[in-house]
């Protein structure tokens, strides 16, 4: 399968990305390492008319001490999240989950940012960046600004950032290494998630995210609300499916993939509850 | 668009389309036939190279995207009268059956031992998750890539 025809531009700095965004107008997408964008165009669901090729703004991959938060560049790929010492110590989640997205020829080439971006629900990454109150920083034409995760999911492959602005940089706050469990529920081992669940200890509480239980990455409310209020992981996980949307497909029913969530709650609650 | 990219140690300046795939590239334009196109949509493995020496899914990379890379296939990895190591592994573990997957296969394990040079069981089995055997070979798979391991 080959994509409809287009235009590259490749372009070397994130100034040179905004201002192609700007001149190409609508149809124009931008390109990180295409491993959700290339496999839509070639089943021709999407069919830009122009790439902007990003691929190679090296200085938009990094991983940085930023005090408070660890900063990310957008471009960083996953592999090199999971291989990130700083990342392993300060916010284990998010490497431990980098390892378990795709396969290692997906990480090889996939990106942090060109997974928040593409706004896939059954994603890995954005439900650990939502669960620890993350945020984005967006460039446009007017500057920057910065969208915090909890704003910036709209809806299936919607995202806040405008088509003229680029994602250059995620915020995490510091988790530490450990305090976390995620549980992805799929039927061969590189697949996407039918549902995943995500339990994790940041800032003083336990947070809770699922994927694929709606258009958007979720945060499971009610659990996070019970366990807040002295409910124990097996109480608490009986209320992963409240307040979701989850869809049907060839993988699993609304039904079923409710079922999963509130078992593989209850298995990331177990995980990470305290040693009696 | 022109594209230059140094396949197995030799520089190929090709002039394509911007939506050319780097699987079409190697097949069609440099004439390399040992990577396979199998499922097509990133998921069976078959058309794994290395690019920089990472293993990637051709069939999922622009050849725009590897311009001025280098890239390793299979017809690079080792000759018949001198085989790779990994070559040699699965030879003597007979870890093919029909062949399809196994020049994917055997990239993709060379990028495995580049990045963790001895692996357990598991980390074979894990790190091989992106690629797929219809076969069912991947007992003898695993081993080849085990032997291979300790054989360098």
């Amino acid at each position: 399968m080959i994509p409809a025809a287009f235009e590259y531009v490749r372009v070397g700095s994130a100034d040179a990305a905004v201002s192609a965004l700007a001149e190409h107008g609508d149809d124009a997408k931008l390109l990180a390492g295409g491993m959700s964008l290339l496999p839509l165009m070639k089943l021709r669901l999407a069919t830009p008319s122009v790439l902007v090729d990003v691929g190679r703004v090296d200085d938009l991959s990094y991983v940085e001490d930023a005090g408070e938060h660890l900063a990310i560049g957008a471009l960083t790929r996953h592999r090199d999240l999971e291989t990130s010492e700083l990342l392993r110590a300060d916010c284990g989640v998010l490497c431990g989950v980098a390892g378990e997205v795709g396969d290692n020829q997906v990480r090889h080439r996939g990106t942090l940012g060109g997974s928040v971006a593409h706004g896939d629900p059954a994603s890995d990454l954005p439900a650990v960046l939502l669960a620890l109150n993350a945020s984005f920083v967006v460039r446009g034409p007017n500057g920057e600004r910065e969208v915090p995760a909890t704003s910036f999911f709209e809806g299936f492959l919607e995202t806040a950032l405008a088509p003229d602005e680029l994602l250059t940089e995620i915020r995490v706050p510091k988790c530490g290494a450990g305090g976390w469990s995620y549980q992805k529920f799929n039927r061969r081992a590189q697949d996407w998630a039918i549902v995943g669940a995500l339990a994790v200890r940041a800032g003083g509480s336990t947070r809770v995210a699922l994927v694929n239980m709606g258009p958007t990455p979720l945060r499971a409310s009610a659990v996070e609300s019970a366990l807040a209020s002295g409910a124990g992981p097996a109480e608490a996980a009986s209320q992963a499916a409240e307040g979701t949307d989850a869809p049907s497909d060839l993988s699993a029913s609304p039904e079923f993939r409710a079922h999963l969530a509130r078992v593989l709650v209850g298995r990331a609650l177990e995980q990470i509850a305290p040693a009696a | 668009m022109e594209v230059s990219v140094t396949v197995n140690g030799r520089e190929q300046r090709q002039d394509v389309e911007p939506r050319t795939l780097l699987v079409q590239l190697l097949r069609e334009h440099c004439g390399l036939t040992g990577t396979k196109v199998g499922c097509d949509t990133s998921s069976c493995g078959a058309c794994t190279v290395l690019v920089d020496g990472e293993s990637v899914k051709s069939c999922t990379m622009l050849a725009a995207q590897a311009d001025g890379r280098a890239v390793t296939t299979i017809e690079g990895l080792g000759t018949e009268a001198s085989p790779h190591a990994m070559q040699a592994a699965f030879h003597e573990h007979h870890g093919l059956q029909c062949g399809f997957c196994t020049a994917g296969m055997i990239m993709a394990a060379v990028s495995l031992l580049e990045e963790n040079p001895r692996p357990t069981e598991a980390d074979v089995r894990f790190g091989l998750e992106g690629n797929l055997c219809r076969c069912t070979g991947y007992q003898n798979i695993v081993r080849a890539v085990l032997a291979a391991a300790e054989s360098t």
